[in-house]
Parts: structure tokens; C-alpha cells; sequence
């Protein structure tokens, strides 16, 4: 009894003498692990979303990016932890919350049109087992219209280009009409005019008092894109405001010996392109 | 032949089956588990064998009630083992349906040799039989199997109709259902439940084989069909309707075609006949996914392509110096540009009703708007030799085949682009001029 007693109330200090908790931050993280078949994704996650902020969550492949998402929203057991969304869980709180996953998850030559695809948003509002009916095909449109896919309405999801298909999942989280927003690399495999297009949409989200947390890999447009990162490597590295966290050492812990190499890499091709 | 109450009866068991499975077959082949069907009709064997073994009865409530939980059993169990052994779904599917129906077998054998479980009726089902074990309902003389079907197609298609938004989701994204509220989970195990009803049912005026060709090829042809799921569905129906009324005219007349007047053969064998027959002819018929549309597709295309490179052909010859002495006929063009005789004819043709291409005797020359056309590819051509030189430094003599590519794809913007990205817009590396560009 008393190992275990003395271990549990030393985890109960802990946890007072720990970071104290903002009372309705749009996203607080406490003491989170998430295990895949016994073998550790996310270590002791802690953190908390500053409000009305674009953030962007930053680390190398396997960092645990997208897990961290997921298991924010129920979809990935955790192992510990407890997850507030404007200070209750998840589960009370769905309307709250947006989720836009990675465009790959789905199967695109699924029979269904841009517009059904939209509509979907709206099926937490519409509730179990009811028709979607006109006004919210209404809503799907003028989300469509914010995202400059109004003429494909009725298309075939893969007649679409991967441009197009990420604005349409951007469309379905809008007409969530959520105040928190977690996107999963909306930017990968988009053209220049979409990744514009993405970046004001997110800046008008943001006007409007929406909070945004968006995993990104390009390093180079962090800077100009996010107001707050937050470093991962399976562990949070640092998380703050771009500025003071968005430094090359903190980039040096986050991406270890593989960033270094890619700056191998990189200064070698100058050198060539030089010569 | 003879027509009797017995052969409307047939059919009507016949729609009733193949609808029913035809409207869960749909979600299964867009939830990519059009195995799962295969699996849950022969996991269901120990359900129904401990089911008679409790009750002493073949009553179709307890069956039912047998055949759904192990239905459930064997999606639990899969997802399981799938989980915790690391390996992959269909494989851990494949280890939890053989294993449940050898468990039922002995089960059988061991405990349960009063039941009169014959092989050839569960795999081939008894449709013919059905029919003549009848029940009074309202007056009137109804088959009990009918009856049974009848509950199973009204309960898929309350299911299928109240649920349709849900199904939608959760087979498309299930994470996003999941976070919306609408776990896919349980709306993965009311249709894994329905389905092993269904498949009950259905396994003694069917049997076994026809219950997974009607989960399955009705939906998969429909998926080829069309782009909306509402007329997916609508169309599987339709396709199991026909199956089922085919399927039995066929049986009873097929044999008389081939000689033996005075027999018939098995109604459920000649519906999954029909349903192949179906099949085929959606794969190579269906109008945009179907085999014959995709390679018109593709010979459309490839003659596009063809006629612009006749242009270009013709219009390099008339920059020769010595162009008016040479004559250029279809063969040279075959030759030159190394395509078939007759897919040169009919690109020759097109261009001569265009009017992109005049003929002299047996030779062809181009005329002014296949000059102007010639001009534009000719000149993406080389300003696309010249970018590849300059930008990707590949050897003067690599770069044609892959300008010869892109010459069809450039528009006068994307030439306008290569102008300003590359030094001499005016001479390609081979040291041609390449022509301006039209105004």
C-alpha cells in the first residue's frame, strides 16, 4: 500500500503544483500518453490552445501529428490524460469542434457529388435518421461559394483535382459552423492558387473568432502563416507564439539528426546550383 | 409451359431474397467489405446449430436470434483480431468465419444429429420447395419462407431508407461520422447484424451461394453504373429484381433450349447466372466506368493526338527546302509519325472535313487553318526543347520524345511562359527557327 499510496500522491501534487489549466482555453491537454499497441505515439502532452489563434502544429514524420488530433477527438484511444474542449469534454462539445481530415483518408470515387459531400457538415444539425432538406443544401452551397467551388456543386468527387477536393473538405467544415478547427494537412498536395485560397478562408476563420489548429509540414511558410506553433516529437518541444518558438535550435530538437541532414542536403544543392 | 401458383411463388421468394441482400450489398461494397458478406453467411452456422440445441426448435425467431449474434460475433471478432494480431482485416476475417463454421460443423455432428441439416440445401438453398410449407395469414395461403423474406426486406429498407444520411457517412468517412456524433462503429454493427439476418433467411429458399452473389453483384454492378448512391441502390434493386424473375424463366425454360424439353433446373443456380450475366455486360457497357467507354476514351484521345502530329509532320516538310518535290502520302505519314494504317485513315479524314488538310492525288498538303494550328505545336515544341536544355540541361538529342508529349498540352499562356523563362525564344537547340506566335 504504501509505494503505490506515496506514487499516487505524489502524482496528485504533481498535477496541483503542475501548469495550471486556463478555465475555458478552446483546447487544454492534460498529461496525455497515447500508446499503438503498447509502443508510446504521444508522451505526457501538455498544452493549452490560446483562443482565436491560427496554429500550426510542426514536427517530422511520425511525430505523432495526426494521432495528436485524433485522439483529441475520441477517434485514438489514450492510455492517459484528460482533454477539454472550452473546459468540458469532448463528448459534450462536438458542435464545437470541426475536424477536416487528411484528403487521402477517403475513398474519392465514392457515388456521392461535391455538394452531398458538403451537405455532410451539416449532419450533426440535422441529427439521426432526419432528411437533409433544402435549407441545408442551402447552407452546403454558400460554403461551397466561400471557397470558390460553387460551379462543381453537382460534379463527381473524383472529377475533382486535389485542389479542388481539399476546398470541398474546407467547405464541410465551414458549414460545421464549429468555433475550433482541426485540420490535417490541408495544405499537402495542393496547387498555389488552392493554398491561397486555404490561407485567406483561415484568416477570415480567425476574424470571425474561430480558433484554428492545423498539423503543416512546409517549414518555409510557417512563419507567414501561424500565429502560434507548437513543436511535436512525440513529446511537445516547445509551443508558444511563432516568434519565440519558431527558432532553428528548437527546429534542431524537434527534427533532430533529420533536419541536419536535410540542411546537408539543401546547402549542397546551392552549391551545385552555384557552380 | 406450364405456369402454376407455385412458380409466382417462386419468383416472389426470389425478389424478396435478392432485394433484401441486394440493399445491404451496396454498403458493404462501398465500406470495401464485400467479404464480409461471404464470412457472416457461413460464421452464422454455430449460431444456428446452438440455437436448435437450446430450444429443440427450428423456429425462424430463434434462428434469427442465433444467426445475429454470431453475425455480431464475427465483426467484433475480426475487428479484434485484426487489432491485437496486427494483421490485416480480410486476413483476420478469414481465420474467425473458417473457424466459427468448423465450430458449427462439430457442433452438428457431435451434439445435434436430429437436425436435418443437408449440405446441397444450405449451399444451394430449396426455392423451389419453399412454396409448399405454407401458413394461413388473413385467409389467405401464404409461404412461410415468403412471409420470413417479407419481414427481412421491410426491415432493410426501413434501415436502408431512415438511416440512408448515416450509412452515407459512415461508409464514406468514418472518422468525420464518428466525430459528428454518428459512431461508425454502431452503425457498422446494425448493418453486420442485418446482414447475418438476412443471410438466415434468406439460406433456405436461396442458399448460401445466391445469398453472397445477391450481397455482392448487384451493388457492384450498380457502383458502375452511376455516380449518386440514391440510384446506386435504386438501381441494385432493380438489377436483383430482374435476376430473381430471370433466374427463374431461365430455369424453367432453359433446358428446353438445350434439348431437355420435360426438365428444369435450379432457380437460385440461374439467378446468380443472370447476375453474372449483368455484371459482365455493366463492365463492359457502363457508361463512363465500363470497359468499351474507357478504351473509346482512350482511341478518341490517341487520334487527337494523332492528327496534330499529321499537321506537324506536314508542316516541318514545308519548311524543307525542297518541299514542293516532296509528296507526302498516308503511308509516309504512318512511317513517319509510326501509328496504324487505320487510325491514320481516320485521322486523315477528320482533318480533311475540318478542312485542316487538303488532298492532291494520293499526297496531302496542309491548309491555311491547319498551317496555323501546325504553327502553334510546332512552335511549343521547340521552345520546350529549348526550356528542357536550359533548365533540366539534357542533351539536344534527348529532348524530342518528351517535347513531342507536351507540344499537345502547351496553350498560348503556357508558350508565353516558356518565352519568358528561356534565352532565345527565336531558334531552337537543334538551330530552327521556331515560328511566332499567332495573333
Amino acid at each position: 500500500m504504501a509505494i503505490t499510496g506515496i506514487l499516487s500522491r505524489e502524482r496528485a501534487e504533481d498535477r496541483t503544483l503542475g501548469t495550471e489549466h486556463p478555465e475555458n482555453a478552446p483546447l487544454s491537454i492534460d498529461d496525455m500518453t497515447v500508446a499503438y499497441h503498447h509502443k508510446p505515439v504521444l508522451w505526457d502532452i501538455e498544452y493549452d490552445a490560446p483562443e482565436k489563434k491560427l496554429i500550426g502544429i510542426i514536427g517530422p514524420n511520425g511525430a505523432g501529428k495526426s494521432t495528436l488530433i485524433k485522439s483529441v477527438l475520441d477517434l485514438v484511444p489514450r492510455a492517459s490524460g484528460r482533454v477539454l474542449i472550452y473546459g468540458h469534454p469532448y463528448a459534450q462539445q462536438r458542435h464545437l469542434v470541426g475536424y477536416v481530415p487528411q484528403r487521402e483518408s477517403v475513398d474519392w470515387d465514392f457515388p456521392v457529388t461535391a455538394l452531398d459531400v458538403v451537405t455532410m457538415g451539416r449532419y450533426a444539425k440535422i441529427g439521426w435518421c432526419r432528411p437533409v432538406t433544402r435549407t441545408h443544401r442551402e447552407a452546403a452551397r454558400n460554403a461551397m461559394d466561400r471557397v470558390g467551388m460553387a460551379d462543381y456543386a453537382s460534379r463527381q468527387i473524383s472529377q475533382l483535382s486535389g485542389g479542388q477536393q481539399q476546398r470541398i473538405f474546407l467547405a464541410r467544415a465551414l458549414v460545421q459552423d464549429a468555433q475550433l478547427y482541426f485540420m490535417d494537412e490541408p495544405f499537402s498536395g495542393v496547387d498555389a492558387a488552392t493554398e491561397k485560397a486555404i490561407i485567406t478562408l483561415l484568416q477570415d476563420l480567425l476574424a470571425n473568432g474561430k480558433t484554428v489548429l492545423c498539423v503543416h509540414h512546409d517549414l518555409q511558410t510557417v512563419p507567414e502563416y501561424f500565429d502560434e506553433v507548437v513543436l511535436l516529437n512525440m513529446r511537445i518541444v516547445a509551443a508558444g507564439p511563432t516568434r519565440d518558438v519558431f527558432t532553428p535550435e528548437m527546429l534542431q530538437k524537434t527534427y533532430g539528426g533529420k533536419l541536419t541532414l536535410l540542411d546537408e542536403a539543401g546547402h549542397a544543392l546551392a552549391r551545385a546550383r552555384r557552380r | 409451359m406450364d405456369w402454376t401458383v407455385l412458380d409466382t411463388w417462386i419468383i416472389v421468394s426470389g425478389i424478396l431474397a435478392a432485394v433484401s441482400c441486394a440493399l445491404l450489398g451496396n454498403f458493404l461494397i462501398l465500406r470495401k467489405m464485400s467479404m464480409m458478406g461471404d464470412a457472416i453467411s457461413h460464421a452464422v452456422l454455430p449460431g444456428l446449430a446452438v440455437a436448435f440445441l437450446i430450444t429443440g426448435s427450428r423456429a425462424s425467431m430463434t434462428m434469427f436470434l442465433g444467426a445475429a449474434i454470431v453475425g455480431v460475433l464475427t465483426a467484433v471478432f475480426t475487428q479484434w483480431i485484426s487489432h491485437f494480431g496486427q494483421v490485416e482485416e480480410s486476413a483476420s476475417m478469414g481465420v474467425v468465419f473458417t473457424s466459427l463454421f468448423a465450430i458449427g460443423l462439430i457442433i452438428i455432428v457431435r451434439g445435434a444429429n436430429a437436425v436435418d441439416l443437408d449440405p446441397g440445401c444450405v449451399l444451394y438453398g430449396a426455392i423451389e420447395l419453399a412454396p409448399l410449407n405454407t401458413v394461413q395469414l388473413g385467409g389467405a395461403e401464404i409461404p412461410r419462407s415468403a412471409l420470413a423474406l417479407g419481414a427481412v426486406l421491410l426491415i432493410n429498407t426501413l434501415f436502408v431508407v431512415f438511416f440512408f444520411k448515416e450509412l452515407r457517412i459512415s461508409a464514406f468517412d468514418p472518422e468525420l461520422a464518428t466525430t459528428l456524433g454518428f459512431s461508425a462503429r454502431l452503425m457498422h454493427y446494425m448493418l453486420m447484424t442485418l446482414v447475418a439476418v438476412t443471410t438466415v433467411a434468406c439460406f433456405e429458399s436461396v442458399g448460401s451461394i445466391l445469398v453472397i452473389a445477391m450481397l455482392i453483384v448487384p451493388g457492384a454492378a450498380a457502383h458502375l453504373l452511376t455516380d449518386r448512391l440514391i440510384t446506386m441502390v435504386l438501381i441494385s434493386v432493380a438489377i436483383a429484381v430482374v435476376c430473381a424473375v430471370g433466374g427463374h424463366l431461365l430455369a424453367i425454360t432453359g433446358p428446353g433450349w438445350i434439348g431437355f424439353s420435360d426438365m428444369s433446373t435450379n432457380t437460385a443456380g440461374m439467378m446468380a447466372v443472370v447476375a453474372g450475366a449483368l455484371f459482365t455486360l455493366a463492365l463492359f457497357g457502363a457508361p463512363r466506368y465500363g470497359l468499351v467507354s474507357r478504351w473509346l476514351h482512350l482511341w478518341t484521345l490517341r487520334i487527337s493526338i494523332l492528327r496534330e502530329d499529321i499537321l506537324g509532320v506536314l508542316y516541318r516538310v514545308e519548311e524543307h527546302p525542297d518541299a514542293s518535290n516532296v509528296e507526302v502520302s498516308s503511308v509516309l505519314l504512318g512511317n513517319a509519325i509510326g501509328a496504324g494504317a487505320l487510325d491514320i485513315r481516320v485521322a486523315v479524314c477528320q482533318l480533311l472535313r475540318g478542312g485542316q488538310l487538303k488532298r492532291q492525288g494520293t499526297h496531302f498538303r496542309i491548309t491555311g487553318s491547319g498551317r496555323e494550328k501546325a504553327r502553334g505545336l510546332v512552335r511549343a515544341h521547340r521552345l520546350w526543347e529549348n526550356y528542357l536544355v536550359e533548365h533540366l540541361h539534357l542533351a539536344a538529342d534527348h529532348i524530342h520524345p518528351t517535347a513531342e508529349q507536351l507540344e499537345h498540352i502547351t496553350d498560348t499562356a503556357m508558350q508565353d511562359q516558356l518565352v519568358q523563362d528561356t534565352r532565345q525564344p527565336d531558334r531552337d537547340p537543334h538551330g530552327r527557327d521556331i515560328p511566332p506566335a499567332l495573333d
